[in-house]
């Protein structure tokens, strides 16, 4: 360090004069910085916890991935490392190829829903101080891996397309300029509407699995729509219409595992069993 | 897509130890229905044997008694129609939207009282063998 630092001093010193030099001196700075880090942690890493990542890779366009398999990472631990933390120092330190899809790393994006340690979890969300070691990471069950972590989502966004996930009555009432919603009714709808299509719940769904159910998450955006009290009459009729048919609520065998994995704790069976309800109830004619 | 793998048995890979309570009480559920209506071929079988008369009723009916076995099923039978009942009841609540909350406490509390009242019938079934 010692003869470093004047070294680099007289450098620039020389440089200044000869060419435009803050280009180089960044690179300089750059260089000196590598050099040093890894010295720094590796006399941390002595007394460093690590934690040991078992990753699923698969790749079909590289000769060794044809063949799924796990790959073992050590990742230096940190307080408060979640996942996707441990999962991005595992790509960017070891293996730039090792493919999983993440964005906003706060839960709200709904990329990063893996199969961790056997639960469907999101990545950006899961602490490591919460799994038991080594954590074993896949992608995410009943779905098929394109490259290592990431599933084909196209069957999941189908099924949420189906029930039409947008608010369709476009009439205001007279002398209004919006829709009012009551606060009850904003209550009802609040935990649905915390939906982020990250499709953990349509995972961990064994009647999902293979067959053609809406699934909980396509449901519970239809649960949103019905419950709204600003869709009027014929609308909701067309929901319900979509949402008892035979790939509907009617397949809901309430296992729970849905309302269990659900990262922003949706109580997915509760909707699922009110909508069930409220098509026998449209069903019903006593006259 | 054509190029992307289904994991076969990858993906269920350890899962049974991983079940929650809502899914083993499905599972059972299920079990537990399937054996109930076992049970009722076998129970019709052996009822109808009273059409040829009465000594033949009495004497394959004692004949079955006289089995260890069959008591053992006998107390086995009982869980199975006492799980099955409790858990029925549940999945009503479930139905009318009562208790979600405590859906995998009943399911434990289902599995307790089965289990009491299976030891219970011990001595009914197996007393006097």
């Amino acid at each position: 360090m010692s003869t470093n630092v004047p070294d680099t001093d007289t450098e620039t010193h020389a440089d200044t004069d000869a060419q435009p030099a803050p280009q180089q001196r960044r690179l300089a700075k750059k260089r000196e910085r590598r050099e040093h880090s890894p010295q720094s942690e590796t006399s941390g890493d002595t007394d460093q916890e690590t934690v040991e990542l078992k990753v699923f890779r698969y790749d079909p366009e590289v000769e060794g991935k044809r063949e799924p398999r796990f790959d073992d990472f050590h990742v230096p631990f940190t307080k408060g490392m979640t996942v996707l933390d441990a999962l991005i120092y595992a790509r960017d330190t070891f293996d730039s190829s090792l493919t999983f899809r993440h964005s906003c790393r706060q839960a709200i994006c709904g990329s990063d829903a893996l199969f961790i340690n056997g639960a469907q979890r999101l990545g950006c969300q899961t602490q490591l101080s919460d799994l038991e070691w080594p954590v074993r990471i896949e992608p995410l069950p009943h779905q098929e891996v394109v490259k290592d972590l990431v599933v084909d989502m196209e069957h999941f966004y189908e099924q949420m397309d189906a029930v039409d996930p947008f608010f369709k009555d476009e009439d205001v009432p007279d002398g209004l300029e919006e829709q009012r919603q009551d606060r009850e009714n904003r209550e009802k709808i609040k935990m649905s509407t915390r939906c982020i299509w990250c499709g953990a719940c349509m995972s961990s769904c064994n009647i999902a699995a293979g067959g053609n159910y809406l699934g909980p998450a396509a449901i519970n955006k239809a649960y949103r729509f019905v419950m709204d009290e600003r869709e009027d009459g014929d609308v909701t009729q067309e929901r319900l219409e979509t949402i008892e048919a035979e790939e509907g609520v009617w397949r809901c065998q309430t296992q729970f595992s849905c309302t269990e994995v659900c990262p922003k704790d949706i109580p997915l069976t509760e909707h699922i069993q009110e909508l069930k309800r409220e098509a026998v109830k449209n069903n019903l004619k006593f006259w | 897509m054509s190029q992307s793998y289904d994991r076969g048995h990858i993906e269920s890979f350890g899962r049974w130890t991983e079940f929650s309570a809502g899914m083993w009480a499905w599972v059972l559920h299920k079990f537990t229905g399937w054996v109930l209506i076992g049970y009722l071929f076998t129970h019709i079988a052996v009822l109808s044997t009273a059409i040829q008369g009465e000594t033949m009723y009495n004497g394959t009916l004692q004949g079955l008694e006289s089995l260890l076995i069959v008591r053992f099923m006998e107390v086995g039978l009982l869980a199975v129609a006492v799980f099955h009942i409790l858990n029925g009841l549940r999945l009503l609540f479930v139905d009318l939207g009562l208790g979600l909350d405590a859906q995998d406490k009943s399911f434990y509390a289902s599995l307790v009282v089965t289990g009491a009242i299976a030891i219970g019938s011990i001595p009914t079934f197996l007393g006097g063998f």
